[in-house]
């Protein structure tokens, strides 16, 4: 019985196979070239590793020169959001084995934001429409003496876009974002729709006219790349829907 | 547009503050948001009642002809029909075709002068459809009598 085993395992117990995977990046680095190019790196990758991880890989064993932003990496923090194989995904939470390591995997940095260097993005117009519609809590008269009360079926209104991480997946995926840098944007809009849905919030008709406007909503062509992007599951598309219709409401 | 350039990228100087560009007036959006729907709604009764009316009903397709339109905008009913669809219709288009244009011209000047054709092609067009429906002569004078619609006395 022993002797069967031994012959039949193929690597020890606990040892999990690797295989080697070609990550195709788009480097960019203004200081040496305004134009921007693909590298192909060959890297030895497990089964469990993440893009992260081979990128990682690249930064930390084969050039150093790599840049890309990343926190947690664990798909909290909303820092490492690249264009993958033509989507965009957070690299800490895309398995490798996911996007079919049997062909180079392209990684590129989110689009419609302007590339600092290699995969980092200029981030500022995008927190720039955040800050606009106003993401706090906005109430009027005395401060409550005791927690503001909400019934469960309240929170439950907008708890879908309480999720929101502001990794930029869904605005850099947006073809509207893309021509048009002006936009506002998916995930401005829903974090407006988390307070404009919050009933302990009463900014809502303030953010309602923020976002009415030519820039605003009625931008969205509803082509649900948003949806399909956030790495957090939000029904975006619907969500920017749901504000459309309460300006509708309120208008009328 | 300064940003969007994806990968071939113009940097800009740096920390150049983001400027929003504030150019809606009121609910203009808002309305034409509804007017879109709302218009394609009618739109789809009134074509649809158009095509049936001129195609199917009677003797179909073979019936047009110079005395059929004559005798359809002999009833103001008719006229009232084709001049809302003309209406809703190009205004209906003519509104799709700028949302398209602000979606795709990023230069201030391409934007303005596609809009300026646009909106020429649509007076050009309304103009010359609201004159044809109101002035149309049912019964010219000098026309061969069979080629008229049979309310004509010659």
């Amino acid at each position: 019985m022993t002797a069967t085993l031994e012959a039949d395992a193929p690597a020890p117990a606990g040892e999990i196979p690797s295989f080697t995977v070609t990550m195709r990046v788009r480097r960019f680095n203004p200081e040496v070239s305004e134009e921007a190019t693909w590298e192909d790196f060959t890297v030895e990758a497990h089964g469990t590793d993440r893009v992260l991880d081979a990128l990682h890989k690249i930064k930390w064993d084969m050039d150093g020169s790599l840049t890309f932003r990343r926190s947690c990496a664990h798909g909290i923090c909303g820092s490492d959001a690249m264009r993958i194989n033509g989507r965009n995904r957070l690299a800490c939470k895309t398995l490798l084995k996911d996007v079919n390591p049997d062909k180079p995997i392209t990684v590129e940095p989110i689009k419609g934001l302007p590339v600092v260097k290699d995969l980092v993005v200029d981030m500022e117009p995008f927190f720039a429409s955040y800050r606009e519609i106003m993401p706090f809590l906005i109430t009027t008269g005395n401060e409550p003496s005791k927690e503001r009360y909400q019934s469960p079926e309240d929170r439950a209104r907008f708890d879908d876009t309480t999720k929101c991480i502001l990794c930029a997946a869904c605005t850099s995926s947006c073809p509207v974002f893309w021509t048009d840098g002006q936009y506002f944007g998916p995930a401005a809009i829903v974090n407006a729709h988390r307070f404009i849905f919050d009933s302990r919030d009463e900014g809502g008709s303030q953010r309602l006219e923020i976002l009415n406007d030519k820039e605003g909503v009625w931008r969205c062509r509803t082509t649900f790349n948003c949806t399909e992007a956030c790495p957090r599951g939000i029904e975006v598309t619907k969500a920017i829907q749901e504000v459309k219709r309460a300006m509708i409401t309120r208008a009328f | 547009m300064a940003h969007g350039t994806a990968a071939v990228a113009k940097i800009d100087s740096p920390r150049s503050p983001y400027v929003r560009r504030r150019t809606t007036r009121g609910n203009y959006e808002l309305y034409s948001w509804v007017f879109m729907r709302a218009s394609g709604v009618v739109l789809l009764v009134l074509i649809f009642g158009h095509l049936f009316v001129n195609l199917m009903v009677g003797e179909g397709v073979h019936a047009i002809d110079f005395a059929f339109v004559a005798g359809k905008w002999a009833n103001p009913m008719w006229q009232v029909w084709d001049l809302l669809m003309l209406w809703l219709a190009m205004i209906h288009g003519t509104n799709g075709v700028r949302t398209i244009i602000n979606d795709y011209a990023t230069r201030d000047v391409t934007r303005g002068v596609l809009k300026g054709l646009l909106y020429l092609a649509f007076i050009v067009v309304v103009v010359l459809g609201t004159l044809v429906i109101f002035t149309f002569e049912a019964c010219p004078p000098d026309a061969p009598a069979e080629l008229l619609a049979s309310f004509c006395t010659a």
